[in-house]
């Protein structure tokens, strides 16, 4: 018999999840019940005039060739993000994990760059990068000989954002990766050490499916981390230019609603995206984490 | 017990001494604004002065942000109806103001409040950014620029060009034939570069060339308005740039202003064009060389040349207040155009004064004898009775639409699109959203 202590009111549990609740239903499902509702809405920004107008506003989306360009974008830009940034990590991770002296030092200096907000990071590689002031574009200009220009070309543009949104990310990854490694029981890397596997046979048949409950759960917040939180690198960076090339998703709808005060076609690119990121995650539970080992 | 019965007879005393009008509090008025630093202490300064001027209101003024976030944060107050009185509201925002139904139009707020104002004193380049169909205000213009064109004048002299006139624009030939002999003389890198791309090189070009922008007299006269960007006369300009661009007599700096100053500071290119709040920012950085300004370059051939169009933001007046505080603002208002302060305010941001007799008060001082720089912008402005078209631009999501704009003559620089075609595409997709806007507002 498990001896356990219980409370006898039925009513304590619900008076004890009742702030977050109050919480949760305030600032997250009202919020969200209202930008679906403003999605059939067609109204001016003081609100003194609005009209219902069903799928309108969808509709004008999608037969946009340049929104389903941004989705198309969107995708490039965080798997781009995602990779960069979880190889990196892991990388880094591993390396740190072997290393012999200042071993909590160099993991504090690699955590840093995390606490950076993510417009600062983009400011800061504007200042190397950009084609008239940055100081590694002059280099890259000068001695690489290409003709390095964001501001030109969608492509350069693009390969600025990813790596100012995956530096960031980079330590977020590393502080994970170095916990799943250390959880790693070195006895089992050891046995194959002395079974003659080398380094790389041991990171493939050991350390990688260990770490594969890691991977999982970066890769999602990776994605969700690309699609939303860029945000500010993409303000500060492009602006989603040249000629619409960075616009993502969660841009357009500040662009569209903050700024040209379009509400309604706003809340409509609000709900596809909050629709996108969820048939994500979802797919991403329902396929990929049966793949994952979460004991050794 | 001694001591309090002390203190109430004080009090008595007091009241006494100085009647009601100590203790009358003066009536607040609201103002958001989005100037922020050396404007932002000037417009302080303003303040400032209308509140030491009387005892009767109070102004009190509140940056929030730049011009998207104050118009925002207008929205949002007018919605929990915690409104100011006051709104600073950029250029493009002037069709959702005016259409908004929040707004108590300045012709008749002044009229209202028994203040006779002679529009005709104003610069009409200016108030008719701001006026409805029928030429009457609807909102205080504040702080308006125009574009105009900076030069090295080193690299001018190295290719044997005289300085440029301050008051007779270049054409866009001699521009060019200028700009190649820097490039071929390799004085800088590349010839010229521009600021704000969609304003200065569509918009103005437009408007100094009297070619329409939209139809119903740029959106002057209804909402069932068209873009018509993708005529010959504009298709020419941008396939002129484009072959510039080619042949480095023309680069891309970027939609803003940051990239083409730095550009043009960095000595890469001969010319800038951007607005004349550029002059305060050159004065600031440029210590290298020597440079000057001159009108935006014309088509050879123009028979009559326009004027110039504006950029920059105007004050709103919400509704919802009392008639005594309306009184208040009006008077507010008064006080911002008269000499005094549209002289101070000039001459510190550079920004237009707004009134004929505030400019000829300047030059009558000598102003512009001694800083020449400061009357190329107006001088522009001022060369043409603004037509139909000329007068400004009144558009449904005009910021979605420089976006576009923007985006399309990206497309065209790197290449990718012909001038015909991304105009074209600029004005259908325009017109997408100036049917939305439409049918929101119908």
């Amino acid at each position: 018999m498990i001896k356990r202590s219980f409370f006898k009111s039925k009513y304590l549990p619900y008076l004890l999840i009742f702030p977050q609740m109050v919480v949760t239903l305030t600032f997250f499902y009202w919020p969200a019940i209202q930008g679906i509702f403003q999605s059939f809405l067609l109204s001016d920004p003081f609100g003194r005039r609005s009209q219902f107008v069903w799928f309108y506003n969808y509709i004008e989306l999608f037969t946009d060739p340049l929104y389903l360009k941004s989705i198309f974008i969107t995708f490039t830009f965080s798997i781009a993000v995602a990779f960069v940034s979880i190889s990196l990590g892991l990388f880094i991770a591993s390396m740190a994990n072997r290393a012999l002296r200042a071993k909590a030092l160099i993991r504090t200096m690699l955590i840093w760059p995390y606490a950076v907000a993510p417009a600062i990071s983009g400011i800061m590689w504007l200042f190397l990068l950009h084609p008239s002031y940055g100081i590694v574009a002059l280099g890259i200009k000068k001695w690489l000989g290409v003709n390095w220009n964001p501001v030109l070309y969608g492509s350069d543009a693009m390969v600025m954002i990813v790596m100012a949104s995956a530096w960031k990310q980079v330590s977020y990854n590393f502080v994970f990766f170095m916990a799943g490694l250390q959880a790693i029981p070195k006895s089992l890397i050891e046995a194959s050490a002395i079974d003659g596997a080398g380094p790389f046979r041991r990171f493939w048949t050991i350390t990688f499916p260990l770490l594969s409950p890691t991977f999982f759960f970066l890769t999602v917040m990776n994605i969700i981390y690309s699609f939303f939180e860029t945000f500010g690198i993409i303000h500060t960076v492009t602006q989603g230019g040249p000629g619409g090339s960075t616009n993502i998703l969660v841009y357009k709808v500040y662009q569209d609603g903050f700024v040209g005060l379009n509400l309604g076609s706003s809340a409509a690119q609000s709900v596809v995206l909050m629709s996108l990121i969820m048939v994500i995650t979802f797919l991403q539970f329902r396929f990929v984490e049966k793949k994952v080992q979460y004991s050794g | 017990m001694r001591l309090s019965k002390l203190f109430g007879f004080l009090i008595i005393a007091v009241c006494i001494a100085f009647p009601v009008s100590v203790f009358a509090k003066p009536i607040t008025i609201n103002w958001w604004h989005a100037m922020r630093s050396a404007r932002g202490e000037v417009a302080a300064k303003m303040i400032g002065d209308f509140n030491a001027s009387q005892s009767k209101y109070k102004v009190v003024g509140t940056f929030k942000g730049n011009y998207d976030e104050t118009m925002n944060a207008g929205v949002a107050a007018f919605r929990a109806k915690k409104q100011p009185h006051l709104l600073q509201v950029f250029e493009v925002g002037t069709q959702t103001m005016m259409l908004s139904g929040a707004i108590y139009p300045v012709f008749e707020l002044m009229k209202d409040a028994g203040i006779d104002v002679d529009w005709s004193r104003y610069l009409q380049a200016v108030l008719s950014y701001y006026m409805n169909a029928d030429g009457d205000l609807v909102s205080m213009p504040f702080n308006s620029s125009t574009p105009i064109m900076y030069y090295n004048v080193d690299m001018l002299k190295k290719a044997g060009i005289a300085p440029l006139s301050k008051t007779i624009p270049i054409t866009w030939d001699e521009l060019g034939d200028i700009t190649k002999k820097i490039v071929d003389g390799k004085i800088a890198p590349a010839g010229m570069v521009t600021a704000w791309q969609s304003w200065t090189q569509i918009e103005n070009y437009s408007a100094i060339h009297n070619i329409a922008f939209a139809s119903k007299a740029n959106g002057y006269e209804g909402l069932d308005c068209q873009l018509m960007i993708n005529n010959p006369q504009v298709v020419k300009h941008i396939t002129r740039l484009k072959s510039w661009a080619d042949d480095k007599r023309f680069m891309y700096g970027g939609q803003k202003y940051q990239g083409p100053k730095a550009e043009f500071i960095a000595q890469n290119v001969a010319f800038y064009i951007d607005s004349i709040s550029g002059i305060a920012k050159l004065k600031k950085a440029v210590n290298d060389f020597k440079w000057d300004a001159a009108p935006l370059p014309v088509e050879a051939g123009t028979k009559k040349l326009q004027n110039s169009i504006i950029g920059g933001a105007s004050l709103w007046v919400l509704k919802g207040h009392s008639k005594e505080e309306y009184k208040g603002v009006a008077t507010f208002l008064k006080f911002l155009a008269g000499n005094e302060m549209q002289e101070y305010w000039h001459k510190e941001t550079g920004y237009f004064p707004i009134t004929i007799d505030a400019y000829e008060s300047l030059k009558a001082k000598g102003y512009y004898a001694a800083n020449p720089l400061q009357e190329v912008g107006i001088n522009q402005l001022n060369r043409a009775i603004p037509t139909k078209i000329s007068r400004g631009l009144r558009l449904g999501y005009f910021v979605q639409i420089r976006n576009i704009i923007n985006e399309e003559l990206e497309l065209v620089w790197n290449g990718k699109k012909s001038p015909q075609e991304a105009l074209d595409n600029a004005a259908a997709r325009s017109n997408i959203q100036l049917r939305t806007f439409e049918k929101t507002y119908k």
